[in-house]
């Protein structure tokens, strides 16, 4: 996910002064409407179910049925013609692509496999990139992780060829035809809002746990960029080319191939970035089905409260982030510039030497014997990361003079403003709640984004999880306003000022790569067990990507508006208050509706350290084989995520992850 | 051109794995098995430390002593019965009692099979810290907890007191049996074992009250010494009812499963993992070099091997 956030800035600057009021006039319609609809409407709801919780009425209980579909595909699993001759073959054709992957990086050697890496890195990006992925990988073997790693690396190579032509063949669909790709958008737009982890559940239920289940996952959650942004790249191609070349007679599939597909070459390419950025976080949230190697390193030190392990294997990962995006977006970059190389090895034999310079390393390293990463050349990181994660809980924990500790802060926060956000969303009348979230995204969005918020909103109500969807959203609520409270002032200051901005950005690198779980203990040991310690988590997830669209929003503001206001004499605030923020309103508001995706997923993840709520019932379905309970809180994280990105997302939809 | 190449190796691939007959669901190996034709061995690690320590000495013994591979993966304990009766695992090593599972897999389609006594018995329960019970003797029955329901709230409890409970995996009836006990109580899910032993560890740190789900055999009793709250005792079959339920948890004798055609064909691997066989002692000395020393599950092992001579010699059966 690094980098995916980072360049999604929106295009255009916002409305002017006639604008706004006219979009202040539509408002005020739209909630006279709404108002009326209401006074229609709430009598009859409150007359029949004045309860103040979602009616039990309207609710429908799926416990059964569901029970008995898991049981009915754990029956037949052996046996039926769907998964023997279906399934089956998927899940095989997943392990042996997995393992001949695999197996080609254990043949080629650590050696190998860094000189591949360096070379295809040198070929792509050039010199500088090139000695950074191989130092990357030479790292990942000094921390002792060269095994898992390749293993993450193998899951990673097919997950992603899986999602490249998954999301390509969509793409491709989308592209072409304008009914299609009305019928996908909504799809793909739903897709990317789910937190991951609330489909792991129905993966596992037809594969049972283990890699085929975490290639799948992880297609599910990856493709989608790929399938937007080729859809993107075909439907942008320039008028006057693909004129000219229908003039000269080209067929249709003669035009998709000459034409088409060759200018949208920077959109693939930037597809192919965020598909592997999300494949890549994924693979960690993945070692809860067993997915193996580096997620599920950090997931065994997670066991034993081990920070430091975690680290260890959490580090790798990031690097490998780090290498991955910066080279496909160097090749993005190329193919932008129009860059054509003069030097004597452009081409296939820059390429090919490339090639031979990589065997001739792979067998010179198994002449020597040395194929295995040799274990002596290990640096343990664990018992200094572990006293560093002791000393700061030690003396931050409770009893700092005055400000008191941690523990105290989380304390305070939780009964201050978690449990009056809870208890007040869970005291509103049922009805009263379905009418603010119509009103809501009505306002930021069109009546069509109203009505599925609305509906989904219904939804968790239906499916009886009304309640503990509030807590939920009590956390995501007071999640994303310390996000956005802190996000905007450290946004605002990287925007400002150069060094800010260039001392953050590594720190906001590794802080949006590094896996969630890393920082699930440190956070328990801060905050203690609760929901507190969820929201600080997810307050950290989120906080780069909202630092970072609001630093380019506000940087990209219209120049000669921020010169005309200096030259009027306005003061730095002034600036800032009445050209820059207004001005960056739509970036502003895509700070928000990332935060809130963003949030909803890590808060989710709390359950594991006492969050409670959807994120509790999800970790207790996968853990207990329990899909019923797992099936239906996933079904409400989706209906949740789905009417918090209606609720916050702007009307035009510039610059949504990814396209 | 390079998109042809891929979608032809794609279903190359395809073709060349699956063969044209059935696939076989019971036969998914973990594709990172048996590579460089060693003879691997897959073993299910839960989450708590004690089933790392059992995890780690088997798998050390098998490496060193019986030259396998042996590939490890974390898996939640209901998910672990079906990877083993899919082959995706060859061995639980330590089960607290699943009789559905055990009706499902071992009766029913005979695809697992218990291979005994893992030697260690387990015992779940409710625990408070020893230097508050010392404090207040008469916390540690059951009908004195309401006394204490205010020193052991916390902020996530409400206005009771809090009753930690871990992770959603483990065997609990504690809601039921706060509601039938009628104790003024919340139950508070820490929602993984890492999260509940990082809170217990902050409480001890400050000696503060707290009371919480726990279970013997434990490494962190070493660390924090903590004293059982008595429940009503429990008999044979008061635990039928979960809903009704007013009695403790019973002792279990953790025991170990293996995948049927691991148990038959695994040869040395398989009859060295049913010999497999030691004592809480044991246990707790690997799970406390593993999560209080820190030490890599690896090492603790071999440290524990080097000076165990005498008890893991009858395993290998040599």
């Amino acid at each position: 996910m690094a980098v995916t956030t980072a360049r999604t800035a929106p295009a255009g600057a916002g409305t002017g002064g006639r604008g706004a009021a006219l979009l202040r006039n539509r408002s005020l319609g739209k909630l006279v409407v709404l108002a009326v609809v209401a006074a229609v409407l709430v009598p009859v709801a409150h007359a029949n179910w004045a309860s103040g919780s979602w009616p039990h009425d309207l609710t429908v209980n799926l416990t059964e049925p569901l029970g008995k579909v898991s049981d009915w595909i754990i029956d037949n699993r052996d046996s039926h013609w769907l998964f023997t001759y279906f399934f089956g073959y998927i899940s095989n054709a997943v392990v042996l692509s997995v393992r001949g992957v695999y197996l080609l990086f254990l043949a080629a050697g650590w050696a190998g496999v860094t000189a591949a890496a360096g070379l295809i890195a040198w070929r792509v990006a050039g010199v500088r990139l090139a000695v950074t992925t191989a130092v990357a990988f030479l790292v990942c073997g000094f921390l002792g992780m060269w095994v898992p790693t390749m293993q993450t690396l193998a899951l990673m190579v097919v997950a992603v060829l899986a999602s490249v032509i998954v999301g390509g063949l969509l793409g491709l669909a989308g592209g072409l035809s304008e009914r299609t790709h009305r019928a996908l958008r909504p799809v793909l737009d739903t897709m990317q809002v789910l937190p991951a982890f609330a489909y792991l559940l129905p993966v596992v239920l037809v594969f049972g746990i283990g890699v085929p289940a975490a290639v799948l996952a992880t297609v599910i959650y990856a493709a989608p960029p790929m399938a937007r942004l080729t859809a993107l790249g075909l439907r942008d191609a320039d008028g006057g080319v693909m004129e000219a070349v229908t003039s000269l007679g080209a067929t249709a599939r003669q035009r998709l191939t000459t034409a088409r597909l060759p200018l949208a070459r920077k959109q693939l390419l930037l597809g192919l970035n965020q598909t592997i950025m999300m494949a890549l976080s994924m693979a960690v949230i993945a070692s809860v089905i067993g997915a193996g190697g580096l997620g599920d390193r950090v997931y065994q030190a997670l066991a034993s409260v081990d920070v430091g392990a975690a680290l260890a294997a959490g580090i790798p990962i990031v690097l490998l982030a780090v290498v991955l995006d910066r080279t496909t977006a160097a090749a993005g970059e190329r193919i932008g510039a129009g860059h054509h190389e003069t030097s004597p090895l452009r081409g296939a034999r820059g390429w090919g030497l490339a090639a031979v310079l990589t065997v001739a390393v792979a067998l010179a390293v198994r002449a020597a014997g040395r194929l295995d990463w040799p274990e002596s050349w290990t640096v343990t990181i664990a018992t200094t990361v572990n006293d560093a994660v002791d000393w700061m809980t030690d003396h931050l924990y409770s009893g700092i003079p005055v400000i008191g500790g941690t523990a105290d802060w989380a304390a305070h926060f939780t009964t201050w403003i978690l449990d009056p956000v809870r208890d007040g969303l869970q005291w509103l009348p049922w009805w009263s709640l379905l009418l603010i979230v119509a009103a809501l995204a009505w306002l930021i969005g069109t009546w069509r984004t109203a009505l599925t918020a609305v509906l989904a909103m219904a939804a968790i109500g239906v499916l009886g999880r009304w309640s503990t969807s509030l807590d939920t959203l009590s956390q995501v609520l007071a999640a994303v306003a310390v996000t956005l409270v802190v996000g905007f002032a450290v946004g605002i200051g990287a925007a400002r000022s150069e060094r800010v901005d260039r001392m953050l950005r590594p720190v906001l690198d590794v802080f949006q790569t590094m896996p969630q779980f890393v920082y699930l203990i440190p956070v328990v040991a801060l905050f203690g067990v609760g929901r507190a310690p969820a929201v600080a988590a997810a307050v950290i997830y989120a906080l780069p990507a909202v630092v970072r669209i609001t630093a380019q929003g506000v940087r990209g503001v219209n120049p000669a508006a921020l010169e005309s206001a200096r030259s009027l004499g306005a003061t730095t605030g002034q600036q800032l208050r009445q050209v820059q923020l207004p001005l960056a309103r739509p970036a502003l508001l895509l700070a928000v509706n990332q935060g809130v995706v963003l949030v909803l997923a890590v808060v989710i993840i709390g359950g594991l350290v006492g969050g409670g709520a959807l994120g509790y019932d999800v970790v207790y379905g996968l853990a207990q084989g329990d899909f019923a309970t797992g099936l239906v809180a996933g079904v409400a994280i989706v209906c949740l995520g789905l009417m918090l990105d209606r609720v916050t997302q702007p009307t035009t939809r510039s610059g949504r992850k990814g396209a | 051109m390079r998109r042809r190449a891929a979608a032809l190796l794609g279903a190359g691939t395809l073709l060349a794995a699956t063969g044209c007959g059935a696939a076989d669901m019971t036969k998914q190996a973990s594709p990172y098995a048996n590579a460089k034709g060693a003879k691997t061995v897959t073993l299910s690690v839960q989450s708590w430390v004690g089933a790392q320590a059992n995890t780690a000495v088997v798998k050390y013994l098998l490496e060193h002593k019986l030259h396998y591979r042996v590939d490890t993966v974390q898996v939640d304990e209901v998910p672990a019965w079906d990877a083993l009766s899919q082959g995706r695992v060859d061995a639980i090593l330590e089960d607290w009692g699943h009789p559905d599972q055990e009706q499902r897999y071992v009766k029913d389609k005979k695809t697992i099979r218990p291979a005994g006594d893992l030697g260690v018995t387990g015992h779940i329960g409710w625990y408070v810290p020893t230097y508050f019970a010392k404090k207040h003797p008469d916390v540690t029955d059951y009908k004195n907890l309401n006394k204490y329901a205010g020193q052991l709230r916390t902020a996530e409890s409400g206005g009771k007191g809090q009753l930690m409970d871990g992770s959603p995996s483990y065997v609990t009836n504690d809601k039921a049996l706060v509601k039938n006990l009628k104790l003024n109580f919340q139950v508070v899910f820490a929602g993984s074992e890492a999260a509940q032993i990082t809170q217990m560890k902050q409480f001890a740190k400050e000696k503060k009250p707290y009371l919480t789900y726990w279970y013997q055999p434990q490494w962190l009793f070493e660390q924090i010494p903590m004293t059982e709250v008595k429940l009503p005792t429990y008999k044979e079959g008061c635990d039928k009812d979960l809903a009704a339920i007013t009695c403790a948890y019973p002792k279990t004798p953790l025991q170990k499963y293996l995948n049927t055609g691991f148990a038959k064909n695994g040869g040395e691997a398989a009859e060295f993992v049913k010999r497999f066989k030691w004592s809480t002692t044991d246990q707790n000395e690997v799970a406390l070099l593993i999560a209080d020393k820190k030490m890599a599950p690896e090492a603790a092992a071999k440290k524990w091997v080097d000076g165990h001579e005498d008890v893991w010699k009858a395993w290998l059966g040599k």
